[in-house]
């Protein structure tokens, strides 16, 4: 089986350091030196599991988590990689980096936190942020913990208000939720062991990562292969009159076999597939998800950043919509000049125009002039060389580009391709 | 963190369609290092996790060819650099030759002993443990062949300040590592963007546990340096720790020297490196033990890494593998 990468999200003390530390504990993953070490800091008291997780000396001293620390555990039937994803909200890039790899997240959910009183309990904005990052970045699972269960009074009527005003956020922001949980990580409760109350029969937290499936890219749809390196092969050229290379990238979607014909953009040549290589042998076919190395059946001009994709099937475009989560302590504006990178390719691009500036409490677009470090708007890109770009939510590699400030090299934004606008604006946030 | 599995887990959760994954990613980034870079280079050390990497650069480059004495034909993109503390385990080194020679590829020394002629690195005492000089000497091999990128089989379960960093992890011009400072890496959009004087560090077996790595090691039958299986070896017992007898680590007074049958986790500085008692004599073996295991490999192997529990960052900030 495939293991899951997921990602966990929640606010500082949320008890999230706590909740991995239980799922590494639990797994048996902690071993003895480390828990050793553990001990000896508690001095006597009940060993504090986030330690774990607390990896760089600054945040031991300040106590919260400031980058992104990736775990492993392995259960019976699965292994699992967890992104750590700091809370605290001026570390919010790094829960962008943890969510674009991940096939879930756990979003935490501090009950104490809460105004139980309230008949519409209201939610903090950490988990509406959270919520609404995983959403845009497509982790297709979405899976609340509410945590801190052992810490309310009558925890069955608590935890029932809860769910019931994430499910109405959930709705109204279109979330894919598998599973609303209730956990507590300090004791334990339905993180790996079932949760001994009356109030509560679905599952623990762990049996719901152990049934969560993985992003898979598509096979069933035309060739899309960014070419990441260009290798000479040395073996393939007796007799073909040419020096051959082998175009290796990997395949965004769709399938290749020997004989396929296929056109490179951006120079529209078309060639057949003479040969297949992958991991140091000769294939036949391959498919979404593999990296594969293609030799063609004349000699075309291709390089890094170019694409090959089945005949036809490419629109090009200078000009497109896109949401941008912004990453950087510099804002974003309208005309200034970025790096943009696309596939393997590398161009310049500019933002045209910052359409809206998402509301994250009202998720309703706001007028913006620019986007500060965290927020997440619709912007209209520019970029200098046609790009074979299509929306994110079809393709994650032809819909996905990162922009890096030219000036200090950072990587400032998480740049996803829209749809054309064609629906109308109540579909948006 | 070692992922440690109770035995009654065994081999499920680790199977093909897992270590198949594991493989494409690491692929991908080596070829990612090839083509992004102008002057890259891989770190062997004749270590088993660099084994790894090797095997997968092997993979990633040439072409299988059971008539070629390494098993693979073609040639690398880049050179092999080690940095030779001069306290190697001699059985490494002859390994580290003898591969390096089979298949045929270009092998960048450099030596710690060097940097102490120049005078860049002083020793406090005669037989204070280099491991941590090799900085000095790893960041002059840099600058002296401008490499600016460098291949290393780190992983993120060995260490808390490893499992931070990213797989393409910036150095500034001083070789410094700031994780404050991370760039945010997204998708396999890879932002390798330098300055010159600039390099970066790149980690394809980031996403592996030691179980993993002794399991492609049993599935692809690399090789490795013999003492990472059961073998007989003069040990003294020391703070929990099995120290080898060497001549850079000799018994210390009241010290009995006994021989055990022993293996290797990991294989560094002879003044760091302890083994540990196993009958495991071959990777099917070690798969078996690493699955039941209870104390951690830096933990088990690793004298140095005990004097504070940030060493490992503070070495990686000044530069560190």
């Amino acid at each position: 089986m495939q293991a899951l990468r997921f990602l966990t999200a929640g606010s500082v003390d949320d008890g999230k350091s706590t909740l991995i530390g239980r799922l590494l504990f639990d797994s048996q993953a902690i071993l003895a030196d480390q828990l050793d070490v553990l001990e000896r800091r508690a001095a006597g008291n009940p060993v504090d599991l986030s330690l774990l997780t607390d990896g760089l000396e600054a945040e031991r001293e300040q106590g919260i988590t400031i980058d992104v620390a990736y775990r492993y555990f392995a259960t019976k039937t699965r292994k699992f990689i967890i992104a750590d994803a700091p809370g605290h909200e001026q570390y919010t890039r790094n829960m962008v980096t943890a969510a674009a790899g991940s096939d879930a997240a756990v979003v935490l959910v501090d009950i104490t936190k809460l105004d139980l009183t309230q008949q519409d309990v209201p939610l903090l904005p950490q988990t509406r942020r959270h919520s609404l990052l995983a959403q845009l970045l497509r982790v297709p699972s979405i899976v609340f913990a509410i945590n801190k269960i052992d810490a309310v009074d009558a925890p069955g009527e608590a935890f029932a208000k809860v769910r019931r005003a994430l499910e109405a956020f959930a709705r109204a922001a279109g979330l894919n939720v598998a599973a609303t949980v209730p956990v507590s990580a300090l004791r334990g409760d339905n993180v790996t062991q079932p949760l001994a109350a009356p109030w509560w029969n679905g599952p623990s937290l762990l049996q719901v990562l152990e049934g969560l499936p993985t992003t898979q890219e598509r096979s069933d749809a035309p060739l899309s292969l960014p070419v990441q390196y260009v290798q000479k092969d040395a073996y393939q050229s007796e007799g073909a009159g040419f020096q051959p290379r082998v175009l290796w990238g990997r395949v965004a979607h769709g399938a290749v076999k020997v004989g396929d014909e296929v056109e490179v953009q951006p120079s529209r040549q078309r060639a057949r597939v003479a040969a297949l290589r992958r991991a140091a042998v000769e294939v036949d076919s391959g498919s979404a998800g593999q990296s594969l190395g293609l030799i063609l059946d004349r000699q075309l001009d291709v390089s890094r950043g170019d694409w090959i994709l089945s005949p036809g099937s490419a629109a090009p475009q200078t000009r497109f919509p896109a949401t941008l989560a912004w990453l950087d302590t510099e804002p974003a504006r309208a005309g200034r000049k970025y790096w943009v990178r696309h596939g393997n390719r590398w161009v310049q691009a500019r933002i045209t125009a910052i359409d809206s500036v998402l509301d994250i409490h009202s998720l309703q677009p706001l007028d913006a002039h620019e986007l500060a470090v965290n927020a997440i708007g619709r912007v209209q890109m520019e970029v200098q060389h046609e790009l074979p770009v299509e929306p994110f939510e079809f393709n994650r590699v032809g819909g996905a580009l990162i922009v890096v400030d030219p000036a200090s090299h950072r990587t400032s934004g998480a740049l996803l391709v829209d749809a054309p606008v064609a629906e109308p604006a109540a579909e948006d946030w | 963190m070692n992922a440690a599995v109770k035995p009654e887990h065994l081999i499920q959760a680790v199977d093909n369609a897992h270590l198949d994954a594991l493989e494409e990613e690491a692929i991908f980034i080596l070829r990612e290092v090839a083509a992004s870079f102008e002057r890259p280079a891989l770190l062997f050390s004749g270590g088993k996790d660099s084994c790894v990497v090797l095997r997968l650069a092997e993979k990633a480059f040439k072409l299988r060819d059971p008539a070629h004495p390494s098993g693979y034909k073609g040639s690398l993109p880049f050179p092999l650099v080690h940095i030779d503390t001069g306290h190697n385990f001699p059985e490494v080194i002859g390994f580290r030759d003898q591969r390096v020679a089979e298949m045929q590829e270009r092998l960048v020394v450099g030596h710690l002993e060097d940097s102490m002629a120049r005078g860049t690195i002083r020793l406090a005492h005669p037989l204070e443990s280099r491991n941590g000089h090799q900085t000095v000497t790893l960041l002059e091999t840099i600058e002296e062949h401008r490499f600016d990128a460098l291949i290393g089989g780190a992983r993120r379960d060995e260490e808390k300040a490893r499992a931070k960093e990213r797989i393409f992890s910036h150095r500034d011009s001083f070789g410094q590592w700031q994780p404050k400072e991370q760039r945010p890496e997204l998708w396999q959009l890879y932002n390798t963007r330098i300055r010159p004087g600039e390099h970066f560090r790149c980690f394809p077996i980031s996403n592996w546990t030691e179980l993993d790595v002794w399991l492609y090691i049993q599935r692809e039958a690399i090789p490795l340096p013999p003492m990472y299986y059961a073998h007989e070896r003069q040990v003294m017992r020391r703070k929990g720790l099995l120290v080898p007898l060497t001549e850079v680590t000799p018994a210390l007074e009241g010290e009995t020297v006994e021989t055990v049958q022993v293996r290797f986790r990991t294989v560094g500085d002879m003044t760091c490196t302890c083994p540990v008692q196993s009958p495991a004599a071959n990777a099917a073996e070690v798969v078996a033990e690493t699955l039941t295991v209870t104390v951690s490999e830096r933990g088990a192997t690793r004298m140095d890494d005990r004097t504070s529990e940030a060493s490992m960052e503070k070495r990686k900030k000044e530069g560190y593998f």
